[in-house]
């Protein structure tokens, strides 16, 4: 595997990982035997937790509190040091004082989602039955999964009506889904780059990361925590092929080019010559050092089967019929993962159902990564939405 | 130019107001009943629409820039990005009791399909345009040689977006052909005031500015 050899093996340990899906560096809430949470694929699941964190204040009436759902890779850390990477929570641009989602206005809360890997109860928990890791024992988890355990957490916290639930790609799904579930409980939507359905291609591409890690030797057939192993080649190569589909030819043209990684002459080896397989190559390995290999399998897996006409009859409008909820669609003109086209999609079944809905197409190069960057139109309608729901729903310092 | 910079009216000439709102949005805000719903097609930075919703109407918008939906989400008004040509064929049929075109229009690539989607999507329609057969019009082309150019028109023929003139005459036979009724008509000066006559067509062909129309769908 020399043009691999650049994937090193994960620097930090797998404990610290294990210990982290059991006893997170997170609020967590703890639901047992009497309190299941109902999976889509029949099976009860209990006990189990979510792990969650909080900024800001809930105000005396409980209605400034705002969902935010993470995507694919993402976790409940958005707005502070990464328990295991150290790094600044990953959507620090977009949540803080003063910032869109701001923390001064708003009572904001994001959980890890069923099925991950940063403290709520997914295949890298310890299975109570056995004292070991879920494994592949983890039924099968869905959106609808997802945004079920979410609303026992917001139950639990004794918020009736969010003022906003919002997330991008994964967890735009979870925000249609709320919408479609829960209508009365989402007084305002902002779903980002986003489908309603997971598109054959996007089906592909997640197929492509799932094999990558079951042909890796060290998968052991998921129970690799009981070899001492981890397939880390096989998930970075998932996360590269993913994070490809994240980018945009524009994007990564204007990042690398074919510009040389320290080197001027090509070395006439499988070495990583180019920068953008240097820049790959990091991607890959930084990421096996935070992410469970199973939890990817379920995750992915869980965005496949996502497709919310199929639970209505294939007609997506009656997911939204007679909906109050008012809702805000944003999607990139460079995101070919979650293309324009979804969204608009999205939006006519709103139209089609009487629903509160605007829709921007905000441009940028930077492909369905740009929820994640710095692109100020996008703050700029976030921002004036969020603030507009908040006046609607009487906020006193909605802006 | 794109059409929403095109909103009425055109730079130069600011528009007449009563009180807080444009003396035209009233105008149209007057043909509309209340409890009503409303799609605005091309609406700006909602203005029309904040005034609608003032009256207890639910008001819903398309507009093509981004920086127009943007400051129409700012307010809270709920506007999609689009374009009269190629989205309206996606709303359904009746969802609107009033769908509103204003100074839109002529900058359409097919205006007989964008009227008659007007009329399919609401049961009345609400439509406002230049009117080519403004006297001011006419001079320029019968004594100057030029293509008309306005203090509301000002573009030069080369890069106007304006590619479907009409006057208020070729307007109301389209509308018979078509088969669309006329409820309402009012001819409108260049600061967007009513022309407070009741004279035959063709002095409105000639002295309005711009017509503004009341449809419904013919028998």
């Amino acid at each position: 595997m020399t043009e691999l050899k650049s994937i090193a093996s994960p620097a930090i340990q797998m404990e610290d990982r294990a210990h982290e899906a059991d006893h997170p560096s997170s609020l967590v809430a703890k639901f047992g035997t009497e309190q299941p949470l109902k999976l889509d694929c029949g099976v009860d699941l209990a006990p189990f937790q979510i792990a969650y964190q909080t900024y800001g204040e809930l105000n005396a009436d409980r209605s400034n509190a705002i969902l935010i759902c993470h995507a694919l890779t993402g976790d409940q850390h958005v707005f502070n040091t990464h328990p295991i990477t150290g790094k600044p929570g990953w959507w620090d641009t977009m949540v803080g004082p003063g910032l869109p989602l701001d923390t001064s206005q708003y009572f904001i809360i994001c959980s890890n989602v069923i099925g991950g890997c940063m403290g709520s109860t997914g295949p890298a928990s310890t299975n109570p039955a056995t004292g070991k890791p879920w494994g592949l024992d983890f039924p099968i988890i869905t959106i609808p999964d997802m945004v079920r355990a979410q609303a026992m957490l917001i139950d639990r916290l004794g918020i009736t009506t969010l003022l906003s639930v919002v997330g991008g790609s994964m967890g735009g799904m979870q925000v249609l889904q709320w919408t479609a579930a829960y209508p009365d409980r989402v007084f305002s939507a902002l779903p980002i780059a986003c489908a309603t359905r997971h598109s054959a291609q996007n089906i592909a591409f997640h197929e492509l990361g799932r094999q990558a890690i079951m042909a890796d030797p060290d998968w052991h057939g998921g129970r690799y925590v009981d070899h001492g192993s981890h397939p880390h080649r096989g998930l970075a190569v998932a996360r590269m092929a993913g994070h490809i589909t994240y980018l945009s030819d524009a994007a990564l043209h204007r990042k690398f080019g074919r510009r040389m990684q320290d080197r001027d002459l090509p070395t006439f080896s499988f070495d990583a010559d180019f920068q953008v397989e240097s820049y790959l190559r990091y991607q890959g390995s930084s990421f096996v050092e935070r992410f469970d290999a199973n939890s990817y399998l379920y995750l992915t897996r869980a965005m496949d089967y996502f497709d919310i006409a199929a639970d209505h009859g294939d007609v997506l409008a009656k997911a939204f019929k007679g909906i109050k909820t008012r809702f805000c669609v944003v999607s990139f003109t460079s995101d070919w993962l979650f293309p324009t086209s979804e969204s608009r999609a999205l939006v006519h079944a709103l139209n089609a159902s009487s629903a509160r809905v605007s829709f921007a197409e905000i441009e940028t190069d930077r492909g369905h990564d740009a929820f994640l960057l710095d692109v100020p139109e996008f703050f700029d309608i976030a921002r004036g939405f969020l603030q507009s729901a908040g006046r609607a729903r009487g906020l006193k310092s909605g802006g | 130019m794109s059409v929403a910079e095109s909103s009425l009216p055109l730079p130069g000439i600011a528009p007449d107001r009563t009180g807080k709102y444009r003396t035209d949005h009233l105008l149209v805000a007057n043909m509309v009943v209340a409890g009503s719903r409303v799609l605005d097609v091309g609406c700006g930075d909602g203005e029309l629409l904040q005034l609608l919703e003032s009256r207890d109407i639910e008001g819903r918008g398309i507009e093509l820039s981004r920086e127009g939906v943007n400051r129409c989400v700012a307010k809270g008004l709920a506007v999609v990005q689009g374009d009269a040509d190629t989205d309206l064929v996606n709303y359904p049929d009746d969802a609107f009791d009033y769908v509103i075109l204003s100074q839109t229009l002529q900058a359409t690539r097919q205006p007989k399909v964008v009227l008659e989607n007007l009329l399919r999507i609401g049961r009345r329609a609400i439509v406002s345009f230049p009117n080519f057969g403004f006297w001011k019009m006419r001079l320029q082309l019968l004594v100057g040689g030029h293509m008309p150019r306005t203090e509301n028109l000002p573009a030069t023929w080369y890069d106007t977006a304006n590619i479907h003139f009409c006057t208020i005459k070729d307007f109301v036979e389209l509308c018979d052909a078509i088969n669309v009724k006329m409820e309402r008509a009012v001819a409108l000066d260049l600061y967007g005031r009513p022309v407070p006559l009741n004279l035959p067509w063709w002095v409105w062909n000639m002295f309005g500015e711009q017509g503004v129309f009341l449809l419904s769908r013919g028998k």
